[in-house]
C-alpha cells in the first residue's frame, strides 16, 4: 500500500519525508522499507537516513541546490521501493528485576490502578514491544505496545537522578533509561543489560523494527547476570525473525 | 603534548562531530561555530576534521611540552604566549615550554585553539568531540595531558593574518527555513516571529539556546519526531529554543524554524543578553 507522503526541505543539507502522523506498526513498516531502499540504493550524495515514528530525515553530503529535483528523485524512489524483501530483525529477551529496591513507583501505580504488583509485572512482561526508533538519549528505545491498563501519567516534577537500566512507564509509553539521567517516568524495575555501549561497533544492540520482551528475574539472578556482563560472558537472548 | 594548567569557563575538545550515529540516539556534537574552527584548521593546513579546543567566554591556560604551531580563531579573548600578545587567525610558532593564556573577551563568545595535526585525544565512534556518556570526559579539567602529533614545524615564518568577515560576529539576523510545524502557527504569530527581537537567555549552552521573551501559542505537542542542530522548537508554555550541536536526535515540540549552518555558527558567537532576529528564507 502506498501512503500519501509529504516532502519538504528541512535544512540546507536535509529533506524530511512525512507519512500520516500516526503511531502504528503499519506505518513504521513502510518507513523502514523506504529508508532501507534509499540506503541500499547507495546514492552517493546521501550521508544518512534517520527515522522516527512516521518520518525520515535524509541528510546529504552537500547543500541541496535543486531541492525540487531531489524531491522528484525521492518520489520515484518511493514508488520503486521493494516491499517484498524481508529484513532480518531480532526478538530480544531482556531480563528485568521488578523488586521493590528497583521499582520505586510500583506501589503508587498499584494503588492508583487497583492492580496488584504481580498483575503489573505480568502485564508488563507478557507484552511484546516493537522498537520504533532510538532517540532522546543514546540507546533509549521508543517502544510501542504497552498494555492500556498500565498507562500512567509522567511525574509532575522529574527526578534528578534515574539509575542506569531503570525500566519505566511514562504516559502511554514504556522504556529503559540507558544511563544515569534526570527523567519524569515512573520506575517499575531495572535491567542489568547495557542499552548503550560507546565502545562497541554497534553501540546499541536493538534497532528500529526489532521486538523486545521483558523477562522477570529475581534479585539473585540480577546479580548473577550483572557479574556475567561485567566479565564479558553474558549474551542477551535473542532470535531472528523476518519482517 | 599539551598540559592543561588552568581551565576556562567550559573547554572541550571538538571536531566536526559524530555524523552517522544518530540512529543510536547519539547527538552529532562537534564545534559550535564550524566556520571559525574550519578556518583555524585550514590556516594550519590541517584536515577539516582535526580536533580543536573550543573555549567559551574565557579560555584555558595551556603549557606546550613540545614544539608545534597553533592558530586561534573565533572569539577574540586576548590570547598571549608567555605574556606577548598573539593575533587571532594567524599561525603562531610554539616552542616547548611556552604557555598560552587568555584574557579579556573583546568580541564573540567561542574561541578555537587549533594545533598542527589536531589534538589526538580519545576517539569514540569516529569522533573526538567530547560528550558525556560517549567519551569518558565531557570537558577539560586541570592537569589533563592532551597528546598532539610530533610534526616538524616549518622553519620559515609567516606574518600574514586572514581577515574574517565581520558579519560573522556582528549580525543579529539569523537566516531560517520555515519548519515542518510552522504552518500551524496562525498568520499573525508567523509575522510576530520575524518582527520580534529575541534576547538570548542565561540558559543557553551546547544543547540549546533559549530566549527571554515568551512566545504565547496554542500549538499542540507533536509525536516525537526528528530534529537537527538549528531546529527552532516552541514549547506550549511559549519557550522558544534553538537546538545546538549537542542536541538530542528527536524531540516532541513543534519545529517552527530551521536555522542555516552559518546562522548556527553566528549564534554560537553570541551569549546571554544579546538580541537576535529571525529572518525568513524562501
Amino acid at each position: 500500500m502506498d501512503f500519501e507522503l509529504t516532502y519538504r526541505r528541512f535544512s540546507e543539507r536535509s529533506i524530511l519525508v512525512e507519512w500520516p502522523t500516526e503511531i502504528t506498526e503499519n506505518i513504521l513498516d513502510d518507513v523502514l522499507i523506504f529508508k532501507n531502499h534509499l540506503l541500499n540504493s547507495r546514492v552517493k550524495s546521501i550521508v544518512q537516513v534517520n527515522n522516527a515514528y512516521s518520518s525520515i530525515l535524509i541528510i546529504y553530503k552537500f547543500t541541496i541546490d535543486n531541492v525540487y529535483g531531489e524531491i522528484l528523485m525521492l518520489k520515484t524512489s518511493y514508488s520503486d521501493r521493494v516491499s517484498k524483501t524481508k529484513r532480518a530483525l531480532k526478538h530480544w529477551r531482556i531480563p528485568v528485576c521488578y523488586d521493590n529496591d528497583f521499582g520505586l513507583d510500583l506501589v503508587e501505580i498499584s494503588e492508583n490502578k487497583k492492580l496488584s504488583k504481580l498483575e503489573i509485572i505480568k502485564l508488563h512482561s507478557e507484552a511484546i514491544y516493537i522498537v520504533f526508533f532510538v532517540g532522546f538519549l543514546p540507546g533509549f528505545l521508543y517502544l510501542g505496545g504497552l498494555d492500556k491498563r498500565l498507562y500512567f501519567p509522567r511525574k509532575k516534577s522529574p527526578r534528578l537522578h534515574i539509575e542506569k537500566g531503570a525500566v519505566a512507564i511514562g504516559g502511554q509509553q514504556t522504556g529503559v533509561y540507558p544511563n544515569l539521567s534526570p527523567g519524569g517516568w515512573n520506575i517499575i524495575g531495572n535491567s542489568p543489560i547495557h542499552f548503550f555501549d560507546p565502545n562497541k561497533r554497534e553501540p546499541c544492540f536493538a534497532k528500529s523494527g526489532d521486538k523486545i520482551q521483558f523477562i522477570p528475574i529475581d534479585r539473585s539472578q540480577y546479580d548473577e547476570i550483572q557479574d556475567k556482563i561485567d566479565n564479558g560472558s553474558y549474551q542477551i537472548e535473542s532470535e531472528v525473525f523476518y519482517g | 603534548m599539551v598540559k592543561v594548567i588552568k581551565t576556562g569557563l567550559y573547554d572541550t575538545v571538538q571536531d566536526v562531530g559524530r555524523l552517522g550515529f544518530q540512529e543510536y540516539g547519539v547527538p552529532i556534537s562537534g564545534v559550535m561555530d564550524s566556520y571559525s574552527a574550519a578556518l583555524g584548521n585550514s590556516i594550519l593546513g590541517n584536515n577539516d576534521n582535526a580536533a580543536v579546543i573550543e573555549c567559551v567566554v574565557s579560555g584555558p591556560q595551556l603549557q606546550f611540552i613540545q614544539d608545534t604551531m597553533i592558530c586561534i580563531t573565533g572569539a577574540d579573548m586576548s590570547a598571549t604566549i608567555n605574556t606577548s600578545v598573539i593575533k587571532n587567525n594567524t599561525v603562531v610558532a610554539i616552542n616547548s615550554g611556552d604557555t598560552l593564556k587568555f584574557g579579556k573577551l573583546n568580541y564573540g563568545c567561542r574561541a578555537y585553539i587549533s594545533v598542527l595535526g589536531g589534538f589526538q585525544t580519545e576517539e569514540k565512534m569516529r569522533s573526538r568531540s567530547m560528550y558525556g556518556g560517549v567519551t569518558s570526559a565531557y570537558k577539560l579539567v586541570k592537569g589533563d595531558i592532551l597528546p598532539i602529533l610530533d610534526i616538524k614545524k616549518p622553519t620559515e615564518r609567516t606574518f600574514s593574518t586572514i581577515k574574517v568577515n565581520n558579519k560573522h560576529f556582528d549580525t543579529k539576523d539569523l537566516d531560517a527555513f520555515t519548519g515542518p510545524e510552522f504552518d500551524k502557527l496562525d498568520t499573525s504569530l508567523q509575522k510576530t516571529l520575524f518582527n520580534t527581537d529575541f534576547t538570548i537567555s542565561k540558559d543557553s549552552n551546547r544543547m540549546a539556546y533559549q530566549f527571554n521573551e515568551p512566545f504565547d501559542n496554542a500549538l499542540e505537542p507533536i509525536i516525537t519526531s526528528l530534529v537537527l542542530p538549528g531546529t527552532v522548537q516552541l514549547t506550549p508554555s511559549g519557550q522558544l529554543m534553538v537546538l545546538m550541536r549537542d542536541c538530542q536526535t528527536t524531540g516532541g515540540y513543534p519545529r517552527i524554524l530551521q536555522l542555516t549552518e552559518s546562522s548556527i555558527n553566528s549564534l554560537s558567537q553570541m551569549f546571554f543578553s544579546n538580541k537576535i532576529r529571525f529572518k525568513r528564507l524562501k
